[in-house]
């Protein structure tokens, strides 16, 4: 029963990763008794287990992922929201207003208009149903102010490191607020845009960086370097 | 206009550009080259030059197009007007629809369809340079394309066409062999499987010149592939990483 690759090498679509008793995990797919890779991306053998973490894949929507999303049209009793899958997210009108909808009274563009932000929650999705948002906890609702930053949304968990590590680095370094949507959609708010644009700049280098050696390491560099060079400027 | 050769093939037994039978012509394969579309592939086979672009999986449009259990695949194969010697015109004439259809259908096989119903892959694929087997490069350079915009594949799907110039089976056809030549046969194969996912056959040959010939495209096939799986492996150059994360 071989492996034909080492632990996080990277394979491209239709490698062949494993012969023999072994599952066909994460993006692989078992053909007889062989498992070839679905996407290319970084192999992980775990027991039996043939998983390969994509270096490039589109978001498809789970039931309790934080997503940011953009508004893109407001229908009879709710929004549509564009949150970067290959299916359209729904957002109810009562989610917003946390009481039934009462449509001679409430006006749904002065809630949430056509290009505002969201950040939100599904709370419902299967094949056949486009997925459903919410937006009643704390923290989630409308962007008022921030940058956003677009990434592979395979790399998310690579941004927030193992145990976090990676992203409470960053916000430490920045002084920004950061929120990873698992959409691949970033917010970041600091104190000044220089901050914020140091951290997005920092996200972006582990975004194109991630299949490589050492990431934590050249990414705090990064941000020290830069950092001394706006204390420079300041002077 | 190039007017038809004497011969096809000289008396050393080499072509008109001086290959072997059995020889390719020089390929040439870049990955991601459109930062717009969501993936992308250009290739250069011989004189041939084609870009693909992927958009997708995105909603359907228009909504009624959409089906409830599998992904659509749209496909529109192009040639641009200053693509061949006469200028053509861009609208798109009965064989660019043909060829839409047959790179589609060529292309499926490989797409697990199943896991996103509902929605749709929109293929581009734009011959910016023609010269022979266009239909054949442009699903080479799809199947890049699609591989390069994360769509799960069960492998990348690779084309090459043999067939007969004067009076020998010979690989990757030029224009003046598919032009003045016996036969045409172009294969599209997934490798790993052993599937062949297109055969067509434009021309007369014997069977076992059509056998000869299968035989002769699913290895310049082989050749392809390993070009291929180099080309998205030097998009992503260095390859071990520490076990952080």
């Amino acid at each position: 029963m071989p492996t034909f690759f080492e632990r996080r090498q990277v394979v491209t679509l239709g490698d062949l990763l494993a012969e023999g008793d072994y599952i066909a995990g994460e993006n692989a797919f078992l053909e007889g008794n062989k498992i070839y890779a679905t996407r290319t991306g970084l192999v992980e053998y775990d027991n039996k287990k043939v998983n390969v973490v994509a270096l490039k894949a589109f978001y498809v929507p789970r039931i309790g992922d934080l997503v940011i999303g953009t508004i893109v049209e407001i229908g009879f009793n709710g929004w549509t929201v564009d949150i970067n899958a290959p299916y359209p997210a729904l957002l109810r009108a009562s989610e917003v207003l946390s009481r039934p909808f009462r449509p001679q009274q409430d006006d749904l563009p002065q809630l949430l208009d056509i290009g505002d932000l969201i950040v939100a929650k599904i709370v419902a999705y299967d094949r056949a149903h486009d997925p459903q948002l919410k937006v009643d906890e704390p923290g989630l609702g409308k962007i008022t102010r921030g940058q956003i930053l677009k990434i592979t949304p395979t790399k998310i968990p690579r941004v927030i490191g193992r145990k976090g590590s990676m992203i409470s680095m960053i916000k430490q370094e920045t002084n920004c607020h950061i929120i990873l949507g698992l959409n691949g959609i970033i917010l970041i708010t600091g104190k000044s845009v220089e901050d914020e644009q140091l951290a997005a700049a920092a996200i972006r280098k582990i975004d194109e960086e991630s299949h490589l050696a050492g990431l934590t390491d050249r990414i705090t560099q990064m941000l020290k370097k830069e950092k001394q060079k706006m204390e420079e400027n300041e002077r | 206009m190039t007017d038809k050769p004497e011969k096809l093939i000289d008396k050393k037994g080499l072509r008109l550009d001086g290959r072997k039978p059995d020889e390719l012509r020089p390929i040439k394969i870049e990955v991601g080259v459109i930062s717009n579309a969501d993936g992308s592939a250009y290739i250069e086979q011989g004189k041939n030059k084609v870009l693909a672009g992927i958009y997708g999986p995105r909603e359907v449009h228009p909504k009624h197009l959409a089906l409830p259990d599998r992904m659509v695949l749209k496909c529109r194969y192009h040639m641009a007007p200053f693509s061949v010697q006469e200028r053509k015109s861009p609208a798109p004439s009965r064989r660019e629809i043909e060829l839409s259809k047959v790179i589609r259908e060529s292309l499926e096989p490989a797409i697990f369809v199943e896991y996103y119903p509902r929605t749709m892959v929109d293929i581009f694929v734009e011959v910016l340079q023609a010269d022979g087997g266009t239909r054949c490069a442009s699903i080479t350079a799809a199947a890049l394309a699609l591989a390069d915009a994360g769509i799960p594949m069960r492998d990348i799907v690779v084309a090459c066409a043999a067939g007969k110039a004067g009076d020998t089976i010979v690989l990757d056809l030029m224009d003046e062999e598919d032009k003045y030549g016996t036969a045409d046969v172009p294969v599209a194969l997934m490798p790993n499987l052993n599937a062949v996912t297109l055969l067509q056959m434009d021309g007369i040959l014997s069977y076992d010149e059509f056998e000869s010939a299968v035989n002769l495209a699913i290895e310049g096939c082989k050749k392809i592939y390993a070009m291929q799986k180099e080309a998205i492996r030097s998009k992503y150059a260095s390859a071990k990483e520490e076990g952080e994360e």
